[in-house]
């Protein structure tokens, strides 16, 4: 099974603060990471991989600096990785990003001489949350799609895969070519090791511009193809009301929280 | 031989405290720390001062009326330190926790003795400095970790709580304030009675204000996780680290089963269990730190190198901020785990030559099984420090107890004579003057009783710990 995982570069947001004065967010300083949900649509694509054979490809659509985002995936089971990276596609919204991604992908594999089975991403990333690049993929691809999947297994040609929905699960048989996001699993990502990782430093990461998307419709890239417009920006108020117990054991824990709520009547 | 409490002594201190706590207003949890099966017992009054001046005052109305008087800061402790074997007033310093000052010049950090080492830890982070020493329980008191000389993760190459500690403001038995140590490099100015203060554990006198050396935070951090098919070759690894003349920050070693436990326990798993066909048995958790990203690159390489000849499965690298804390959040968690999963738990952290380490280990564990107990061991392999767990689900507790009264007599002395002590970092307490005793002999302990008479002429401050017996 041929596999292409979309990830992107994101600010460790855990480490973001906010400047108090402009209320803008402070970057300076501020690690990147692969955004976490992508962690866990790779680590998907390398169990199944595994299982399977075929290749994982992962791409990525961002500044040269994204070069260390794919690195970091080559490093824990990917084959191999692409930077999509270009001038005309710099302001993208979700829509224009997903099409040029889906356009992406077919030249990757016209580039590896492979049809891709399945394309992964996270279910959403952690800096813009929109959930909507995955799914906007499928459609630009006119392939089928699952979002939200916490298990994806191949039975007899097809996916069938276990998919978080509000009342608990989802079963869903889906035929290939796919797309898939993947939520928090139940498992973590692998850690490199220091071979996969010394490997990952050397190899070759080839960069696609708009000059090697042959049948890109430019029009479609960039700010001027983007009907998303932010009209401004605001920290939302955030009212700190919440009591945190920390350093007691569990029933400690729970008999000091059982008489805060008390203290507050609300028992 | 003390005085109770009477009424006009009670008022007497809440003349000098507004923090006073009476009958079923004290806090159940000042009877015990986290170890138990030391014994329990409520103090007659408890005070939570917010000031040096207030505790003192307290101190010396207890001093004037013969009252036993215990400090306790987070009762995170492992030895029962914090317990007021004989009642009278505990003082819980916990809610002096104010970072006073940063002396950016002279690296150093003031400190109310209350303060967390978490909240510590991370405000010096903030300002890129790093605090080194780095015990497990992050949530005690740094006035605590000072009291036990604690050491922690970070020991092997930064070292002890000790190595931090340049001045503190203490309030003696009689209630009188002394101030001990300078914001200096270096000393040869009399008896170190600063470093008397360090590890006493509350019965000399009750830090109440510290001020503490910090160092600029190294700019890249790596762990990694080195799964082994067993013990022995873990922890035959260990010295060539020193020997390649490599200085991790952290050499920590654990045994699958408590790595199984803890990440149960926290619901997270990212220590292999198999790996590359080879079932795992143990694993080195080694942290490493430079100053710039060549410098702790070469040290991966030579790190594992090393390991992979000594006989390491593989090596796997903690080379984010998420993957470094999701690491060691299972080396953490080990003490909730076990405890989550024990009726009847006691342990002890005897410290041996590094070299020592893998041939002790074994001979405790087999001790263990000749004695009926269930044994499990993690520690610092970089420090010879070993933290051994007597755990029990179907034993009564007069059983366990006997059982492991003669599994300490045994294991304390093998300690002692391959050269080692009897406690690490978690201190003597309660639970462990008997082996103290018979580790450092009689002559040590007169004069550990003679310095404690000194300083507390009428024996009143945290009676029945360390050293004397009442």
């Amino acid at each position: 099974m041929n596999i292409c995982v979309c990830i992107k570069q994101v600010p460790d947001t855990n480490e973001i603060k906010i400047d108090p004065v402009k209320h803008t967010l402070i970057r300076a300083g501020v690690p990147s990471i692969v955004n976490p949900f992508d962690t866990y649509a790779q680590e998907v694509g390398v169990r199944l991989k595994e299982k399977l054979g075929g290749r994982l490809v992962v791409i990525t659509m961002g500044p040269p600096q994204a070069k260390e985002a794919i690195r970091s995936c080559l490093a824990v089971g990917a084959d191999a990785g692409y930077l999509i990276s270009g001038r005309k596609f710099g302001g993208s919204d979700t829509l224009a990003t997903s099409y040029i991604l889906s356009e992406s992908i077919k030249a990757v594999e016209e580039k590896e001489g492979i049809k891709f089975d399945l394309i992964l991403c996270g279910k959403q990333a952690i800096d813009g949350d929109t959930a909507q690049v995955g799914p906007e993929i499928a459609e630009h691809l006119g392939i089928p799609q699952v979002t939200y999947a916490l298990d994806i297994k191949e039975v007899d040609g097809e996916l069938q895969v276990k998919r978080e929905c509000d009342a608990g699960y989802d079963m869903i048989s889906v035929k290939l070519p796919a797309v898939v996001t993947v939520v928090k699993l139940p498992y973590e990502p692998r850690y490199p090791t220091y071979k996969t990782r010394k490997e990952s430093k050397t190899k070759e990461i080839p960069v696609l511009s708009e000059a090697d998307l042959t049948t890109i419709d430019l029009e479609r890239c960039g700010l001027g193809g983007s009907p998303t417009k932010v009209k401004s920006t605001y920290t939302p108020v955030r009212e700190k009301t919440g009591v945190v117990i920390r350093g007691m054991r569990a029933e400690a824990a729970a008999a000091k929280l059982v008489e805060l709520v008390q203290d507050a009547k609300i028992l | 031989m003390y005085n109770q409490l009477t009424p006009e002594i009670v008022a007497q201190i809440k003349a000098v405290s507004d923090h006073v706590f009476e009958g079923e207003d004290i806090n159940p949890d000042y009877a015990k720390d986290e170890m138990p099966i030391y014994g329990t017992k409520m103090p007659d009054l408890a005070v939570q001062p917010r000031s040096t001046e207030e505790v003192a005052a307290v101190m010396k109305i207890c001093y004037e009326n013969n009252i036993p008087v215990t400090p306790r800061g987070a009762g995170t402790g492992l030895a029962g330190g914090a317990v007021p074997l004989y009642g009278g007033v505990l003082i819980d310093i916990s809610k002096m926790n104010r970072i006073i000052s940063y002396d950016m010049e002279n690296f150093v950090v003031n400190i109310e003795a209350g303060v967390l080492l978490n909240d510590l830890a991370q405000d010096c982070q903030s300002k890129g400095m790093l605090y080194p020493p780095d015990p497990g329980e992050k949530f005690a008191c740094v006035g605590g970790n000072v009291a036990t000389n604690a050491g922690g993760m970070r020991a092997v190459k930064y070292g002890a709580t000790r190595d931090y500690v340049r001045a503190m403001t203490v309030v003696l038995p009689t209630g009188e304030i002394t101030h001990l140590g300078a914001t200096v490099s270096k000393t040869s100015s009399g008896y170190s009675l600063l470093n008397l203060m360090i590890g006493s554990e509350g019965t000399l006198g009750i830090i109440t204000e510290l001020t503490l050396k910090i160092i600029p935070a190294p700019k890249k951090v790596v762990s990694l996780i080195i799964p082994y098919k067993d013990l022995d070759t873990a922890l035959s690894t260990v010295p060539k680290f020193k020997m390649a003349h490599m200085d991790p920050q952290a050499i920590e070693f654990m045994e699958r089963e408590i790595v199984l436990a803890s990440e149960r326990y926290i619901g997270k798993a990212v220590f292999p269990q198999k790996l590359d066909g080879t079932e795992i048995g143990a694993y080195l958790l080694v942290t490493l730190d430079g100053n710039s990203e060549d410098e702790v690159e070469n040290m991966i390489d030579q790190a594992a190198e090393l390991v992979m000849e000594a006989g390491a499965v593989n090596v796997l690298i903690a080379d984010t901020p998420t993957r470094i804390k999701d690491a060691w959040a299972a080396r953490s968690s080990f003490l909730e785990a076990i405890m989550e999963e024990t009726k009847l738990l006691d342990e002890c952290d005897v410290v041996v030559p590094v070299n020592k380490i893998a041939e002790y280990l074994s001979f405790v564990n087999k001790t263990g099984e000749e004695c009926g107990l269930i044994i499990r061991s993690f520690g610092h392999a970089g420090d010879g420090n070993l933290h051994i767990y007597q755990c029990s689900n179907d034993l009564t507790e007069e059983e366990f107890k006997k059982r492991v009264d003669k599994f300490f007599e045994i294991i304390y002395k093998a300690a002692t004579d391959c050269g080692g002590l009897v406690s690490g970092e978690h201190g003597i307490g309660s639970g462990k003057i008997k082996y103290l005793v018979d580790s450092v002999g009689e002559t040590n302990m007169a004069l550990m009783e003679g310095i404690k008479r000194v300083f507390d002429p009428k024996m009143i401050l945290n009676p029945g710990k360390v050293c004397y017996k009442l």
